[in-house]
């Protein structure tokens, strides 16, 4: 469930990437990578879950399957936790400085 | 347990390079007398900080994002020895065995993947300049 969700997550912010691309303002190209890579990491652990558990693996408990997908969603929120933060901090556009520079 | 150690350590490495090769591209571009930005893909090729940068992200990402899984699972503490494997041998043996195994294939399939991407990138950058030198003509 949680590579489910990491893959959707890499989906959604690859395809963000793509409708911007003209406009690297967003820094979406990080979101993406981030995702893309966590996505992979994940795969190979459920290969090896695979491995070890074989056809189990896909009737996984209802149980564990919540929990899965509340830790995959908790780790979409860090990622965009990780990717809003980054953007502020490197502000591409300059639009938090001249905001700033507005306000005082 | 740990397997994440192994892209940590492969993201050191490879933000090392880049950042090495982005300031021998800046170099050579002052010399060069060229006001582009090295780093930005030039028309024939992207260039390979760039392309270290792409990797960088997906390491480091994917690196923070699992490590917050081992963190939810109790498996990484804020306090030293920071893994909870470390406490005993049998743990630690296991420990070491999955970083060989799943954090070693895990650094090693970004790697791949990655490779591809820039192979595909070096590709779109040479058909568009194929088919702008079509219309051209």
């Amino acid at each position: 469930m949680t590579l489910l969700i990491t893959v959707f997550a890499a989906i959604i912010s690859t395809m963000a990437w793509y409708v911007r691309i003209d406009r690297g303002d967003m820094q979406l190209g990080f979101l993406s990578l981030m995702f893309c890579g966590a996505s992979i990491m994940w795969f190979v652990d459920a290969v090896f879950e695979y491995a070890e558990l074989g056809a189990e693996y896909f009737t996984p408990a209802m149980e564990d399957m919540m929990n899965d997908a509340f830790l995959g969603l908790c780790v979409v929120a860090l990622g965009l936790v990780i990717w809003m933060v980054r953007l502020l901090i490197r502000d591409p556009g300059g639009r938090l400085r001249g905001a700033l520079v507005r306000k005082s | 347990m740990a397997c994440f150690t192994v892209s940590v350590v492969e993201a050191v490495a490879v933000t090392a390079v880049q950042k090495h090769i982005e300031k021998k591209e800046h170099a050579a571009a002052e010399v060069s007398g060229v006001p582009a930005e090295p780093t930005e893909a030039s028309d024939e090729t992207v260039s390979w900080s760039t392309k270290l940068k792409w990797l960088s992200f997906m390491l480091w990402g994917g690196a923070a994002l699992l490590a917050f899984e081992h963190l939810w699972h109790g498996e990484i503490t804020p306090w030293f020895p920071f893994l909870t494997a470390m406490s005993n041998a049998a743990d630690r043996a296991e420990m070491f065995h999955e970083i060989a195994t799943v954090g070693a294939c895990m650094a090693v399939l970004t790697t791949v993947i990655w490779l591809g991407i820039c192979k595909a990138a070096d590709m779109i950058v040479r058909r568009r300049s194929a088919y702008a030198d079509v219309h051209e003509a």
